[in-house]
């Protein structure tokens, strides 16, 4: 059989779908949003059958399927419980690597957020403490990057 | 439940990128050859089950645009948005819920889109999407914590990598087969630590179809039935912070019940041949430690001991895993069907002797979030 490309032109045809989307935050998550804004801080909602602490606050609790109601403020410090310094760019990474993703436990959560740690990656271990670093009031729009990076302490 | 069995099976062979084909031809091409395998034709399949994912395939409903290559026309056909080991799992549900013959057929083209975005897109928009992330990068803050909670080397996940791309030269399908020594994974491309290029799987085009029946129609079908003692899934939480990615509980719960279902009281005497969903190197030991068997922590000592090679006592990933090929949603469906062809004694090159019963693995979500375990045996 003759390999086809040497009879038939091999095309393709770009797509120029861009789907946007805007998404409502909703009560809970706009309300930590608003948090990470105003304030600078962060807030977490409390399981009231298991105590654990989300944040971000959850509307239920994933393991006893509870309603959450309870607030809780929340530190701006916590230890790294899992992390990976990239090497590797890609265009939908807010900063040029090498950068870590860090999974961050702040005091008095249960769970990890996940963020950006930029600086002193040298240092960066499993234990470590952190402490978030905002952009100034003016620049925060109640987005995820207001919170510029994490810092080791 | 009632005796159910994978009567027929197809898959395409892994590229990485199919220039002749589009996925109405990849998904022609398995389910006719599908049905050639089974000895049956369009007529005999009463359901279809479609396996795709919008995000990959660029279009909206991407099920649907699949059912005529599907021989969906006057059928019913609904589609399965995760691993293809899942959609089969929901094909098995259908022949057990008396529906009859059902056809799975999963496809995609990795080639055809940017699996760094589209990866990104599982995450959540408000509080991850935005930081960038995706598969590649969580799966490496997994494969950290995985590493450094047990002491494990970046060299003992890289031996994952060199058994696994040498498996795959005897499998004619696989995308990647290579001659590689710990030293080459370990030097290759730094990608996100403690991961390099080659502890990644590839982006992949394919595409791979079973047809699963019940017990009378199994007593027809062209080549021996491999029948279907256990499947089960189970789900852990879907925010990476909230889960222990060093214990995959999930996968735990999911062979327990898999395992009670095939009256499976010792795994790791019982079954012969696994075929395990490893994207990347630290996943296949870990995922075994989940699989029960070998204690939390000690997968990679299962591949140093020689016991997961092809001359071990449990081969893993004799058809050179995912690593070697990863068609995302098609994988899971390959593991079946590698499995299958293990029992049917049709594996060639890769056949494991005597292996009377099989385990295959697919993952679904961010760092295997969700598990799906099928026991395959070759006696009724």
């Amino acid at each position: 059989m003759p390999n086809w490309v040497d009879e038939v032109e091999p095309m393709t045809f770009k797509g120029q779908i861009a789907v946007p989307y805007t998404w409502w935050v909703g009560d809970t998550g706009s309300r930590f949003l608003e948090a990470i804004r105003d304030q600078a801080t962060f807030l977490g909602t409390r399981c009231p059958d298991c105590d654990t602490v989300y944040v971000p606050p959850r509307k239920n609790c994933g393991r006893c399927f509870t309603a959450l109601d309870q607030w809780v403020e929340i530190a701006r410090r916590g230890v790294v419980t899992a992390f990976t310094i990239v090497r590797a760019n890609h265009p939908l990474q807010p900063v040029k690597s090498p950068f870590a993703y860090a999974l961050i436990r702040l005091d008095g959560a249960s769970v990890s957020i996940l963020h950006l740690i930029t600086k002193d990656l040298a240092r960066l271990s499993i234990g470590v403490t952190v402490e978030a670093h905002f952009k100034e009031a003016s620049q925060r729009t109640g987005h995820i990057l207001d919170i510029d990076h994490f810092q080791i302490i | 439940m009632d005796n159910i069995a994978i009567i027929g099976l197809a898959q395409t062979r892994y590229e990485r990128r199919k220039k002749d084909k589009i996925f109405l031809d990849l998904v022609y091409e398995t389910t006719t050859a599908a049905l050639d395998d089974a000895g049956l034709t369009i007529d005999d399949i009463d359901n279809v089950v479609t396996v795709s994912n919008d995000f990959f395939d660029g279009r909206t409903i991407s099920g649907m645009a699949v059912g005529d290559a599907a021989g969906a026309y006057d059928k019913n056909i609904s589609t399965v948005e995760g691993d293809g080991a899942f959609g089969a799992m929901y094909g098995a549900m259908r022949v057990l819920g008396g529906a009859g013959t059902t056809l799975v057929v999963a496809h995609c083209k990795g080639s055809e889109g940017d699996t760094a975005t589209i990866t990104n897109g599982m995450f959540d928009p408000i509080y991850q999407r935005h930081l960038g992330i995706n598969a590649v990068t969580s799966s490496a803050i997994q494969a950290n914590a995985y590493l450094h909670r047990y002491g494990i080397t970046e060299q003992d996940i890289a031996m994952v990598s060199v058994k696994n791309h040498g498996n795959a030269k005897n499998n004619p399908f696989a995308q990647l087969p290579m001659d590689i020594c710990v030293d080459d994974v370990m030097t290759s491309k730094k990608i996100a630590d403690p991961l390099k290029l080659l502890d990644c799987s590839p982006v992949s085009d394919g595409a791979a179809a079973i047809i699963i029946a019940d017990e009378k129609t199994a007593g027809r079908a062209a080549k021996p039935p491999v029948w279907i003692k256990g499947m089960a899934h189970c789900a852990d939480e879907y925010f990476l912070g909230d889960r222990d990615l060093t214990n995959p509980r999930s996968l735990r719960q999911a062979a327990q019940k898999a395992y009670a279902m095939a009256g499976i009281t010792d795994p790791f005497k019982e079954i012969h041949v696994a075929e395990i969903y490893e994207a990347f190197t630290y996943m296949e030991p870990l995922w075994l430690e989940g699989l029960g068997f070998c204690e939390p922590g000690q997968g990679p000592s299962l591949l140093k001991d020689g016991v997961t090679t092809m001359d071990g006592r449990l081969p893993v990933n004799p058809s050179g895993g995912v690593l070697s090929a990863h068609a995302v949603l098609v994988a899971g469906l390959a593991r079946i069907i590698e499995i299958a062809e293990q029992l049917r004694d049709t594996a060639g090159a890769r056949q494991v002797t005597g292996a009377g019963m099989g385990l295959a693995h697919g993952i679904n979500g961010p760092c295997g979030q969700s598990h799906c375990v099928w026991i395959l045996s070759k006696e009724k």
